[in-house]
């Protein structure tokens, strides 16, 4: 595993800026995706997040990573925020933030989790849950890049209902091939029965190891565990596996 | 300056002064690892420290076990922002693995079963701040949270203390690991915030 340097130049801070709600919309019943105007913003490669920093009229400040949901596109970042009960920050951007709100951001972080638009081997995504997030960015960069790089979604969910950025994953992109699988309950007519993710799906939908695929695992901890023991069972090789975990924890 | 965030309350904040900025609390212990969780042989497993002179220094992990180990209760702090208070230990002080080592570096290289790298000054593995711990709340320490055995160095940000660690290479000269390459700080002290470069 070699890091590569992705962001500013070494000792340059990266700064707080003020952004600027400009949109919002609806991906699920707990989800949304926030658009905001950052002045200045440096860019980011798909798979970075941002930290969010928000505080209280007597002082107190707390801060959040979020995952950016949106390909580099000038001043203009999309977030994509899956409500966490009882947490302390995701029910306040969900339910209180509108339109014209600032709050603070800093970033892009982060340089391993990241697809750049120079690759151009075949890519295999697996997203469980709220961990398609980096990877919806991933695939929005591939686009916005006219990559032709063949990529794979397996993308896990509980229930049809679920399912973030659907009408856009319907309309598909070429060399993109999605799968949906379901967890909980599938829609009617399904032929593969809700269950967790298991080697026939990585087998069916995935990428063969001896193609030797980058492969982005992101979801909780415990489906992205599971899935990436299961990559290396079928040969593949850990070096080729990234993955970013999101723990049951936050806000 | 801070602008307020109209609305926001937060949580009441009882930790007082054991949270460094920009953390906040959490009951449980998130999983963050840049890979698959490496599958670690403890019939082969060793530890090895090298020095700059090319001197090697290595622990079955039968060795490891039967050396002194102590039962270190810290307080753990994520650069993802979670803090987690009180955890229980139980590892070897580096003191005591470094005590026979003849050595004039200042930097010491963390490396791990399956390639992740991170670099600490060797001072902050010295005078009772680190461990190799291999057992986590009365347990062994389980393979997600960096077992059989990860460096504990709770003062600086818990991506310094290696899961899956297997060596430390002393180095005359400052060498980024795997994160202090790809935008994290280069030190990562909580107290100061020292996330990412040029913190």
């Amino acid at each position: 595993m070699a890091g590569t340097a992705v962001l500013g130049r070494l000792g340059e801070r990266l700064r707080w800026r003020v952004c600027t709600l400009i949109e919002q919309r609806a991906e699920t019943a707990g989800a949304i995706t926030l658009v905001f105007r950052v002045p200045e913003w440096p860019g980011h490669l798909a798979g970075q997040h941002v930290d969010v920093r928000l505080t209280a009229e007597d002082g107190y400040s707390t801060q959040r990573s979020y995952s950016i949901a949106s390909a580099a596109n000038g001043e203009r970042l999309e977030l994509t925020v899956q409500r966490v009960p009882e947490g302390e920050v995701s029910p306040y951007l969900i339910d209180e933030l509108a339109v014209g709100d600032q709050v603070e951001l800093r970033g892009p972080v982060g340089g391993w989790f990241v697809w750049r638009p120079e690759q151009t081997e075949p890519v295999l995504l697996v997203a469980g849950g709220s961990g398609v997030v980096p990877i919806m960015a991933m695939i929005r960069a591939r686009r916005a890049a006219a990559n032709r790089a063949p990529f794979r979604l397996i993308y896990s969910v509980r229930t049809p209902e679920d399912r973030m950025y659907l009408s856009e994953l319907r309309r598909g992109d070429p060399g993109l091939d999605t799968t949906f699988l379901y967890t909980r309950s599938a829609p009617d007519g399904w032929s593969r029965p809700a269950a967790r993710l298991d080697a026939r799906d990585l087998t069916a939908s995935g990428w063969p190891q001896d193609f030797e695929p980058t492969v982005y695992v992101c979801g909780p901890t415990g489906f992205v565990e599971h899935a990436a023991d299961l990559l290396v069972d079928l040969a593949h090789d850990p070096e080729r596996i990234r993955t970013e975990r999101f723990g049951p924890s936050g806000g | 300056m801070a602008i307020i965030s109209r609305g926001f309350r937060g949580r009441p904040r009882p930790a007082g002064n054991r949270l460094p900025p920009g953390q906040y609390e959490t009951k449980d212990f998130p999983v963050l690892s840049a890979g698959p969780t490496p599958r670690v042989d403890l019939a082969s497993w060793s530890f090895e420290i090298t020095t700059e002179a090319g001197a090697r220094h290595s622990w079955t992990w039968g060795q490891l076990l039967a050396l002194p180990s102590e039962n270190p209760v810290v307080d753990l702090h994520c650069v993802t922002k979670w803090s987690k208070f009180d955890t229980h230990w139980r590892g070897v002080s580096l003191d005591i693995l470094l005590a026979e080592v003849e050595t004039a570096a200042e930097y010491a290289r963390v490396r791990a079963y399956g390639g992740y790298t991170t670099n600490v000054p060797l001072e902050d593995l010295l005078d009772g701040k680190a461990w190799i711990a291999y057992r986590y709340d009365g347990e062994d320490l389980a393979p997600q949270h960096g077992g059989p055995a990860r460096l504990l160095v709770p003062h600086l940000y818990l991506w310094k203390s290696a899961k899956w660690v297997r060596g430390i290479d002393l180095l005359v000269q400052d060498e980024p690991g795997f994160w202090e390459t790809a935008g994290y700080n280069n030190y990562g002290d909580p107290w100061r915030e020292q996330r990412y470069w040029g913190d």
